[in-house]
């Protein structure tokens, strides 16, 4: 709620999820190095919702931050969860494959660019539907050319969570960061329970939904790479490791070949059971051994 | 704003923009803020220091009907108020009560 | 008036995911998923013109292990076979110039992702990430990507299966729609009703389910007519293969990424917001 070029110590000891969009984004880098580019004073607005009667945003939900994380260049790219479900329309996913590519022409030239994505997202905004859709099939395209030269990491903390197309990205990306509260996931519980019945997803069982697209489920599958508190020094300290890391040794939708064997081996007959899944993974690995 | 729920509008109905004049605000400013997020019953609000003296007050609501609760917010926050600024708002249906804790919030984000 | 009625309620009363197949055996003379991958999967290499390409498209599977993916859907083995063909092409042909690496060519006629708890736990997201990743990484390595809209193309199934190429066709008929989701849901979500979310698209170009509005966003290098789009004839197949052709020369022609999207004359118009904070992140990137 409050601008300001340096957050307050009170707010570091805190709670990450209780941030905004921008404050999360701000609250990475060091100390005076960063600038927030197209924000809200520059008015880059939704042309689309006023004609349907919906308020617009002045930075459209989407908050780009440029700076210096652990000394490195890096941008973060924050999705405000709170707007429209921090959903994908024509002015937020322009600024997001904006900054991506930036960010691999610098990389390109000599200087690696790190990308942090706060998703917090429904995926695409009806509002703006084709235009978010395709968007978001950029950003996938722009997040493939980036991490080629420098780490795109993910950070999903909740409430909203990452989901719809938008969960592609992040399964492309070099590192997913989740807190237990936050939650990922191509189709969330109650878009399942619309299209295939209560019976295949009760959208209304809480324990249900965290056991299958929660953080600690998602990180102990080994489709999210760290599980961090819900506090700002936590989820800055993951993403200043990650960006010092660099680029993974493979990124994880590369692995075609292991995660065929995975499904291939499923057992479809009945509903799975998500804690016996991450032992059957983790006993299937990508080398192949039991760890 | 609205001083009940949230309302939905009818299809093919406009948003409405309303703006008002404040030919009294004269102090020249010299910084800028932004407060507040436009969530369901909430509101953004930008202050930058005005080109002409005066301060302008504009408007965008998503809840129609509301232009005197508006009036009767900003002339009670521009009899203390004496900057000349451009204010912008975009209104998802916020309270009067939460207008003004909006705009007070600016003004402590102007005063750092 | 009266004719696009009748076509528009032949095209509601099709089951989707036979265009797809139809065009499929057209296009290649196969109509058989390969020995290993899920009979929801037909790909194969064939010539189209001069030269090799690998086709790809998903089809219904009644007898499919996944539930939830029997329809026309794609899911958790649709998605990693998909990736799995086109990195099969990709590794073949990675020691090749660039004009001898194969044109892969998708046929769109995708009911959705699949929407099931099985897919969930499983990690579906990745699975559509792996084949999302596939087709891009193809066409950066040089591949000319094509996609042949011959039917329906949501959402998560467009994102996975057709919409990394370089340049996208559509067929020009009231059976094509490409939305981010089908109408009963869309008009749930955003509390309206059906007709009214149908009025929206009209005012709207990027809400509407007509592939004439979508034609105007500019994402879109050509709209493609013909006389029998759910059983193709053979002058529908020659003047299918013609404009692939023409698509597959025209991407070997430029970059490799999906600029194109923003630089049509069409998307100048569409998508002016985007354009311009894209030039005025440009401006103030340099400054920092």
């Amino acid at each position: 709620m409050i601008e300001a070029n340096a957050i307050p110590a009170f707010v570091n000891r805190g709670s990450f999820i209780e941030l905004n969009g921008r404050e999360r984004a701000q609250a990475l880098f060091d100390r005076g190095s960063w600038r927030e580019l197209v924000g809200p004073f520059d008015g880059v607005e939704s042309p689309w919702l006023p004609m349907q009667g919906v308020a617009p945003q002045f930075d459209d939900g989407c908050i780009v931050i440029k700076g210096k994380i652990s000394g490195k260049p890096a941008v973060a790219i924050s999705l405000e969860g709170a707007f429209q479900g921090g959903s994908i329309g024509e002015v937020s996913g322009a600024k997001m494959v904006a900054a991506l590519d930036l960010a691999t022409i610098d990389s390109r030239d000599g200087s690696p660019t790190a990308a942090i994505l706060l998703l917090e997202t429904g995926g695409v905004r009806l509002q703006e539907a084709n235009l978010g859709l395709a968007a978001i099939a950029e950003v996938i395209a722009s997040i493939l050319e980036l991490r080629q030269y420098a780490p795109v990491i993910i950070v999903i903390a909740g409430t909203v969570g990452c989901f719809g197309g938008m969960a592609l990205a992040a399964g492309v990306s070099s590192y997913i960061v989740m807190t237990r509260e936050a939650r990922l996931g191509l189709n969330g519980p109650e878009v399942i329970e619309q299209e295939s019945g209560k019976d295949e997803f009760d959208a209304s069982d809480r324990a249900l939904i965290w056991s299958i697209h929660g953080g600690e489920q998602r990180v102990g599958m080994g489709l999210a790479d760290d599980l961090v508190e819900d506090s700002v020094d936590g989820i800055g300290s993951a993403v200043q490791h990650f960006v010092t890391a660099g680029k993974p040794a493979q990124h994880r939708s590369e692995q075609v070949g292991l995660y065929r064997r995975r499904i291939a081996t499923l057992d479809a007959s009945s509903q799975i059971d998500p804690l016996a899944l991450r032992e059957q993974w983790k006993s299937l690995n990508s080398k192949g051994r039991t760890r | 704003m609205t001083n009940a729920g949230r309302q939905e509008p009818e299809l093919g109905e406009q948003m409405e923009h309303i703006e008002f004049e404040y030919p009294n605000a004269q102090r020249r400013m010299t910084n800028r803020a932004h407060v507040g997020v436009v969530g369901s019953g909430d509101l953004e609000v930008l202050f930058e220091p005005s080109e002409r003296a005066g301060a302008y007050v504009s408007i965008t609501t998503s809840v129609n009907g509301f232009r005197n609760a508006w009036k009767a917010v900003f002339d009670r926050f521009f009899s203390k108020f004496d900057g000349s600024a451009r204010v912008q708002v975009n209104d998802a249906g916020a309270t009067p009560g939460s207008v003004l804790l909006r705009l007070e919030q600016a003004v402590e984000v102007l005063g750092q | 008036m009266e004719e696009s009625q009748l076509e528009r309620e032949n095209a509601m009363s099709e089951r989707i995911g036979l265009r797809g197949k139809a065009w499929f055996q057209a296009l290649t003379g196969q109509n058989e998923a390969r020995k290993g991958d899920p009979a929801s999967v037909l790909t194969a290499d064939a010539m189209i013109g001069d030269e090799r390409a690998l086709f790809l498209c998903v089809i219904p599977n009644p007898g499919g292990r996944f539930p939830c993916a029997r329809d026309g859907q794609v899911g958790l083995e649709e998605g990693y076979t998909l990736a799995h063909r086109v990195r099969e092409a990709l590794n073949a042909d990675k020691d090749k110039p660039k004009s001898q690496k194969r044109a892969i060519i998708a046929i769109i006629d995708v009911k959705s992702q699949a929407y099931g708890r099985r897919e969930e736990t499983a990690g579906l997201f990745l699975a559509a990430a792996a084949s999302s990743d596939a087709y891009a990484s193809a066409r950066m390595a040089g591949h000319p990507v094509i996609s042949f809209v011959v039917g329906h193309a949501f959402s998560g199934g467009f994102l996975t299966h057709g919409y990394q190429a370089n340049r996208i066709l559509a067929l020009d008929d009231a059976g094509v729609t490409i939305h981010a989701m089908h109408k009963e849901a869309a008009a749930r979500i955003t509390r309206r009703s059906v007709e009214d979310l149908e009025r929206l698209g009209q005012q709207i170009p990027p809400m509407s389910y007509n592939v004439h509005d979508y034609a105007k966003l500019g994402l879109l290098h050509q709209l493609l007519h013909v006389e029998s789009p759910l059983e193709p004839n053979q002058s529908d197949v020659d003047k299918a293969k013609r404009a692939i052709i023409a698509a597959i020369v025209d991407a070997r022609k430029g970059p490799p990424d999906l600029g194109v999207r923003r630089e049509s004359r069409a998307a100048q118009k569409s998508r002016k917001a985007g354009i311009a904070a894209r030039a005025l992140m440009e401006h103030q990137w340099k400054k920092v």
